[in-house]
């Protein structure tokens, strides 16, 4: 970032509205905002409920629901989120029947899924989908159509988080307490999984497989040690993803590199930095604490 | 004779084909002051969370208040034995004694105003209300104890649950905690899982001991037969300075 503050004021400002003036440039802005607020509501409950890797497993699984959206001429979003509903539902058994087993089934549906969308995608007869182009997505692509079905999906996800805010709460501090208060604990963990493969899925075309894990991991991992109630953990991360998905889309369109994975290594400098932050802060605190008893 | 509101009769458990618990009888008054007590693997958490409705026996019927554990759910108050998970989860203490109040209806899962009154006076019931806004994992294991109480406390629970309630508690504190206890005793029943017999003060009126099978004993004393039959080879029983009524007294010296 330190030469792009070096530039002179003047020509950033007219760089950054000779950029907005591009549609696709400002589409990119809106996907990268839509995808932040969802990140950050969804990614908060992943990273708390320590299903990270189940979440990793449902995104990769989505591919052989685009392969098969393509072998069998089905529109995309029909496909790819049926495919993935039904691995979250796989995921959803396993997890809640066969616990200690749980891990390795996920690693199977995961690889699976994968293999099987490059299969199909091989055997679908003429044009073939550059698989890259999901890996990375193509957030500078995005069509207002997507934008419009995102915009849905989030306040899709936020009016179900907000309905059920306490539900999620005591579930992901304590499910075993959650259940004997009545909370609904496997009802919300299967839509909680389905909410994770409806967002993947739509997240996936615009910002590729490897930023979706990462919005979701990243932000809200940082976001974790600073805040004090998983509102503001939600709030803090979807902001965090804002600021690093602008912040690398600018910087990946000044320095002409791939959007996504430019995206990705700042939300890393992001963490880098709070981790440092977050240590000074422990060993002031570690101080403070110190003092106090002294004094007493 | 008080009321019996929880009755087990020849309960038996096995978890992956090693039996757990061999017909297993307890009953419970209202208004009892019971600890479990047994060696590590006895069972007694096993027979805690049977009561609770979390685990189903094998064999046996399991009643409280007259009915399944499953449909009396909500009015039993538990606290677990592991305070201290989650402890980087971003929550408040009041946030987590709120939980306690959870799912009255069905609907929305908002805070009424009468949730947050219950909550507040759980907390100050316990003298905790001062930490209410502090972030769960910076709490000593003596104040985490006191809020998992209060969660357990907040929906008005007719009997209490303790798993392994001493353990995050420190010597000193552990007398105020009696307190407190026995205080909560006068409205509430009190079934109190242990596997250190330091749990037993005045304030307990009756122990069972618990190692596959189950003896009861109807007064808060240990006698050596119940130990030796519980834990399967001679313990000693040692008493520490505070004057407990742990051990019996010999006849010669009972007065009371």
């Amino acid at each position: 970032m330190g030469s792009l503050i070096g530039c002179s004021a003047d020509t950033r400002t007219s760089e950054m509205i000779e950029a907005l003036q591009l549609e696709f440039m400002r589409n990119a802005l809106v996907a990268g905002i839509l995808v932040s607020l969802v990140c950050g509501v969804i990614g908060t409950l992943v990273v708390v409920n320590r299903i990270v890797f189940l979440a990793g497993g449902i995104a990769h699984a989505a591919y052989g629901g685009i392969g098969l959206a393509f072998f069998m001429g089905w529109p995309y979003v029909a496909g790819t989120t049926g495919f993935s509903l039904l691995a979250a539902g796989a995921m959803a058994a396993v997890t809640l029947k066969a616990k200690h087993r749980a891990d390795a089934m996920v690693g199977v549906i995961w690889a699976v899924g994968m293999a099987a969308g490059v299969i199909l995608l091989d055997l679908t007869p003429g044009y073939n989908v550059d698989l890259m182009s999901y890996l990375f997505g193509s957030i500078l692509a995005v069509p207002v159509s997507d934008l419009w079905q995102m915009g849905l999906i989030g306040i899709g996800v936020i009016a179900i988080v907000t309905w059920y805010y306490n539900d999620f709460l005591a579930m992901s501090y304590d499910d075993e307490f959650a259940r004997l208060r009545k909370v609904p604990v496997t009802f919300l963990y299967c839509l909680l999984l389905g909410m994770i493969a409806v967002t993947v899925v739509m997240i996936i075309r615009v910002v590729g497989l490897i930023l979706v894990i990462a919005l979701l991991t990243i932000p809200p991992f940082i976001a974790e040690k600073f805040t004090g109630s998983l509102r503001a953990m939600m709030v803090v991360s979807s902001a965090l993803s804002c600021m690093f998905t602008l912040s690398g889309l600018w910087l990946s369109y000044s320095l002409n590199l791939t959007s996504g994975a430019t995206i990705i290594l700042v939300a890393a400098g992001g963490f880098v930095l709070s981790a440092f932050w977050g240590r000074l802060r422990a060993m002031r605190g570690f101080g403070m604490i110190r003092g106090t008893q002294s004094s007493e | 004779m008080a009321e019996i509101i929880i009755d087990v009769q020849g309960v038996w458990f096995a978890f992956n084909g090693h039996p757990v618990l061999q017909d297993v009888d307890l009953k419970v008054e209202r208004g009892d002051f019971l600890v479990v007590i047994g060696p590590n693997g006895g069972g007694k958490t096993t027979l805690l969370k049977l009561m609770l409705g979390l685990l189903e026996p094998n064999r046996g019927t399991l009643s409280v208040f007259g009915r399944s554990p499953r449909k009396a759910v909500h009015r039993m108050g538990y606290v677990p034995q592991n305070v201290h998970i989650n402890k980087t989860f971003p929550v408040s203490v009041l946030d987590v004694v709120l939980m306690g109040r959870l799912r009255t209806s069905s609907g929305w899962s908002r805070h009424s105003r009468q949730d947050r009154l219950a909550a507040q006076a759980a907390l100050e019931r316990l003298g905790v209300w001062a930490l209410r806004d502090r972030r769960i994992g910076d709490l000593s294991g003596g104040q985490l104890q006191r809020v998992f109480i209060a969660r357990a406390l907040v929906s008005g629970p007719e009997v209490l649950f303790l798993d392994e309630a001493m353990a995050s508690i420190d010597a000193q504190s552990r007398g105020d905690f009696y307190e407190a206890l026995a205080e909560l005793n006068q409205t509430v029943t009190i079934v109190a899982v242990s596997h250190d017999m330091m749990i037993l003060s005045s304030h307990v009126k009756s122990v069972a001991c618990v190692n596959r099978d189950l003896h009861y004993h109807g007064s808060g004393e240990i006698t050596q037969e119940m130990l030796d039959a519980a834990y399967r080879c001679p313990v000693d029983l040692v008493a520490h300075g505070i004057p407990h009524r742990v051990l019996c007294r010999h006849e010669d010296q009972r007065d009371d």
